[in-house]
This record gives C-alpha cells, sequence and structure tokens, in this order.
C-alpha cells in the first residue's frame, strides 16, 4: 500500500469513528445528566471569548470587500449597489463561512487541546470511576454550546461588517448610515439572512464534535496533546468548507433563491 | 479470612494489547478491611489490573466481581452505582486543573449525595483536615506540590467513603520523606474509615509499611501472592526482586527487617 493509499484508508477510518462519536453526542445529549450549568459556561467561553476576534475579522471583511468592489462597481455605473452587493455577499456566505473558520481555529483546537491534556493526565479516567459521566459533562455540553454560539457570533460579526461596510461608504463616497441602511434593507430580504445564520449552527457543532472528537481520544503524551489542537483546527476547517457546498446547495433548493 | 465474603474477587483475568501480553491468568480475592500490594517491576500490568478493576479497560478473558456482582456484566447505570463505593488515588492524582481544591471534591458530593450545601462543605473540610489540607480548600491545583497534590486527590477518593480504595503508585515521584508521609496517611485512612485496599507500587518499603498480603507480577503472570513477609518472599523466587528493592532504598536494612 503507497502512502496515498494509506492516508486516505486514515482519513476514512477517522470519519468513521468520528460517525460514531457524533452519535454517542445525540444519545447522551437526551440522557441525565443535564449538565446546564456547565453549558452555559462553555457557552460563555465560546461565544462571548470570541467577540474581540470575530468583531475584528468582520470588520475587516466588511471594508475590505466595499474597497475591492467599489472601483468595479463604479465602472459599470452601479455604485449605489454597492451596500447591496456587500450586504448579500457578506450575510449569506462570507461572514457565515470565514467567522466559523476563524471560530474552528481558536475553539476546535482549544477544545482538542483541553480534553487531549485531560485524558494523558487522566483526569477522564478519574471523572469516569468517579461515576461523573465525563462524556456528558465534558463532550456533549462543549457541543451543544458551539452550536448554540456560532449563529450568535455570526449575526453579530453579521452587523460589524456591514458597519465596516458603512465606514468605507462614508470615508470614500461620503453616504449617510442612513442611505446606507436604506439601501441594504431594499436588497435583502429573509432568505438572504436566516440560511447564512442557520448553517452556522451545523458548522459550530462540527467544530465542537472534531474538537472534543480530537481531545477525547488523544494519545501519546504532550506529542499527542498537540497533534489533537492542530488536527481539530485543520479537520474542522475542512469539514466547514464541505458542510458549506451541501448547506448552499439545500439553501438554493428549500429558499428557492435566483 | 475465609469466614469472611470478599469484598473483590479477581477470577483468570488476561489483557492483551497487540501482541502484548499484559496480565496471564490473575486470580486473587480481597476481604474487607484488608490492605493489598500488587508489587512488580514497570512494565509488569499493575496499573492495567486496577484499571481492569474498576472497568476502565475490559478484559480479553476473566471476571471480576464487587461484593459478589460482576463487573462485566452491568448496566453503565448499575456500573456508575457501583463506582461510588471505590475509591481511586491515580499516579498523578488526576485533580481536575480548571477547579479549586474544594471544588474537585465538591462536584463529587453534590452529584452523588442529597447532601445540602453546609452537609457538603463539613464532609469536604473533614475530609481535606484528614489529610492536612484543610487550608488549600481554594486554592488551585496548579499551586499544590507534588506530594500535596497526592493528599488532595486522596482526600478526593475518600470523599464518598468508599468500601474499597485502588492506589497507583502512590508514592511514585515523590521524595522519600513525603513518600512515607503518604504512607503514614494511607495507614492512618485504613485504620480510621476501615477500608480495603489495593496499593500497586514498586516501592517495597511503601508496601510492607502499609499492607497485609502481598501479590507479586512478573511479565504479567502472578508468582507470589502471601503475606508481606520478607523472609517468606525471599525463600520463594522473588531473591532478585527483593535484592534489587533493597539495594534501590533505603528503608530495607540489611538484615531483612523493614523500617517503618
Amino acid at each position: 500500500m503507497n502512502h496515498g493509499q494509506h492516508r486516505s484508508l486514515h482519513l476514512l477510518g477517522k470519519i468513521g469513528e468520528l460517525s460514531l462519536f457524533g452519535s454517542r453526542f445525540f444519545v447522551g445529549v437526551f440522557h441525565r445528566p443535564f449538565e446546564f450549568r456547565e453549558m452555559i459556561r462553555q457557552t460563555f467561553e465560546v461565544g462571548v471569548r470570541s467577540f474581540g476576534l470575530v468583531a475584528v475579522v468582520s470588520f475587516v471583511i466588511g471594508a475590505v470587500l466595499t474597497m475591492q468592489s467599489r472601483p468595479t462597481m463604479i465602472k459599470f455605473g452601479a455604485e449605489a449597489f454597492v451596500p447591496a452587493m456587500v450586504a448579500v455577499s457578506v450575510l449569506r456566505e462570507l461572514s457565515p463561512v470565514i467567522i466559523s473558520i476563524i471560530v474552528a481555529g481558536r475553539v476546535a483546537s482549544g477544545i482538542g487541546a483541553e480534553l487531549g491534556s485531560m485524558r494523558v493526565t487522566e483526569q477522564i479516567d478519574a471523572m469516569e470511576v468517579a461515576a461523573l459521566n465525563p462524556f456528558n459533562y465534558l463532550v456533549v455540553t462543549r457541543i451543544v454550546a458551539c452550536t448554540l454560539a456560532l449563529p450568535i457570533l455570526t449575526v453579530y460579526g453579521d452587523f460589524i461588517a456591514l458597519g465596516g461596510s458603512l465606514v468605507v461608504q462614508k470615508v470614500e463616497a461620503d453616504m449617510s448610515a442612513f442611505l446606507f441602511f436604506n439601501s441594504v434593507m431594499s436588497s435583502i430580504n429573509f432568505a438572504d439572512f436566516l440560511p447564512g445564520v442557520l448553517k452556522t449552527a451545523i458548522f459550530g457543532f462540527i467544530i465542537g464534535l472534531v474538537g472534543c472528537y480530537e481531545g477525547y481520544t488523544s494519545k501519546g503524551g504532550t506529542e499527542g496533546v498537540g497533534r489533537s489542537a492542530t488536527d481539530a483546527a485543520v479537520l474542522s476547517s475542512l469539514l466547514i468548507i464541505i458542510a458549506d457546498v451541501l448547506a448552499v446547495k439545500g439553501t438554493v433548493f428549500f429558499f428557492e433563491m435566483e | 479470612m475465609p469466614e469472611q465474603t470478599p469484598i473483590l474477587q479477581v477470577k483468570n483475568v488476561s489483557k492483551s494489547f497487540g501482541d502484548l501480553h499484559v496480565l496471564k491468568n490473575i486470580s486473587f480475592d480481597l476481604y474487607p478491611g484488608e490492605t493489598l500490594a500488587v508489587l512488580g517491576k514497570s512494565g509488569t500490568g499493575k496499573s492495567v489490573l486496577l484499571k481492569v478493576l474498576v472497568r476502565l479497560l475490559i478484559p480479553d478473558t476473566g471476571e471480576v466481581y464487587f461484593e459478589n456482582k460482576h463487573i462485566g456484566g452491568i448496566s453503565e447505570h448499575e456500573l456508575n452505582e457501583l463506582r461510588k463505593h471505590i475509591g481511586f488515588l491515580f499516579q498523578s492524582a488526576a485533580l481536575f486543573d480548571s477547579m479549586t481544591i474544594g471544588e474537585n471534591l465538591n462536584i463529587i458530593l453534590a452529584k452523588h449525595t442529597k447532601m445540602s450545601l453546609e452537609e457538603r462543605v463539613a464532609r469536604i473540610t473533614e475530609s481535606l483536615t484528614m489529610v492536612g489540607l484543610a487550608e488549600k480548600i481554594d486554592e488551585m491545583p496548579a499551586q499544590l506540590s507534588g506530594g500535596q497534590k497526592k493528599r488532595a486527590g486522596l482526600a478526593r477518593s475518600i470523599v464518598l467513603r468508599p468500601k474499597l480504595m485502588l492506589f497507583d503508585e502512590p508514592t511514585t515521584g515523590l521524595d522519600p520523606i513525603t513518600a512515607a508521609q503518604i504512607a503514614d496517611l494511607i495507614e492512618s485512612l485504613q485504620q480510621n474509615l476501615k477500608i480495603a485496599s489495593i496499593i500497586v507500587t514498586h516501592d517495597l518499603p511503601t508496601a510492607f509499611h502499609v499492607s497485609d498480603r502481598m501479590i507479586l507480577l512478573q511479565e504479567g503472570a502472578k508468582v507470589y501472592d502471601g503475606p508481606a513477609d520478607l523472609k517468606e518472599m525471599e525463600q520463594t523466587h522473588l531473591q532478585d526482586f527483593v535484592e534489587a528493592a533493597k539495594i534501590g532504598h533505603g528503608s530495607i536494612k540489611s538484615d531483612d527487617t523493614v523500617v517503618k
């Protein structure tokens, strides 16, 4: 078996294990103990602690997209459509995907490292022996937290990105906030906003699932913890991009987008 | 103690990892209040044996019975009920490092008892006092020394007042004075709480200090099961192990008496 085949088999095996781990989550999430307090704490960890990062990234997305597209739009005499173009791009695609990938880098690797270090220092075994149900306490809470936090972060990021675009429009075209938002609101509808937010719940689930899987099954001491953190960030980003293709296809189908 | 019912029965347990046969057909009984030391060189399957006893690992063959209940044949819920009666001190203490020492104990009481907050605080303080760490209740595990972590881990493992305690290398990585303190602590807890214990170690002086009976493992097989008596052990084919332990540890004197 050559190296490429070996890698492909390894990846397929990992996706199989990940699916089993995910099915264990769906069993755990409906069974006691429900760790609500830990769930809230984790949602705070994932959500609130990502606010700063998401704000910077979103502002830059909005501002750069506006700066890049303005000259072309002017060339076609469509300068008035810049806010609408930016809003549709940001709400439908850029904000959900870029925020999810950025959060995957921060949160999935963080969860992978945290649970990985708990695994190699026998803390997860200690929870098991103390009958504390570590899967529900550590895994279910984090996956639910990521699934809840990502849509909230995306809505927050959407507004910041539009704010970034507004700043550029103000500086370069002296456009008022009223005119900007009037243009945005008249060009978007619910189908532009809702699917983008809903798919981030799936992306959040992927981030939590992959981060927890990599950490919970970590092996090989401190080196293994490092590998878990890296693999969590890489695999979750890759799966987000793949899931986005399916989500866009589904959105076109269900919302009959033009 | 043949007239008593064993609290723990291990019957023909074997465990392999791939081609590596870690445990080979191990059997023994443990009686209430008895302290058993499991000795052996590193890599002879001592820690694996402890993990098999609480079903952290599932044996390839053989059965483990706790209070006549086969732990391999019960549901997850029943297993968790049973685990409440077993304390486990891990080699690294395995304190939950995102919680304070008090929270490490409280999470177990809050999950498994209906105690009020005041009752829990009293039990936590009592357990920490037993190990001499009452003043560390609000500190994080990272703020403690190695010996203090072991003591905090011990307090956590006895907070539910278990019937059986399992110690995985309780003195490894500690200086001789702290190791002796931990051994004293284990002995005093056994006297105060009357708990049956299994201590896995390769530290012979500690084993002699705290145990009534010893099992020696060599390459995964049980080669000695008898009283904690150095003379008797030497008469069997354990000469090498005892001699090595004497050289490695100053607390066994040349006349074969063990300093306690």
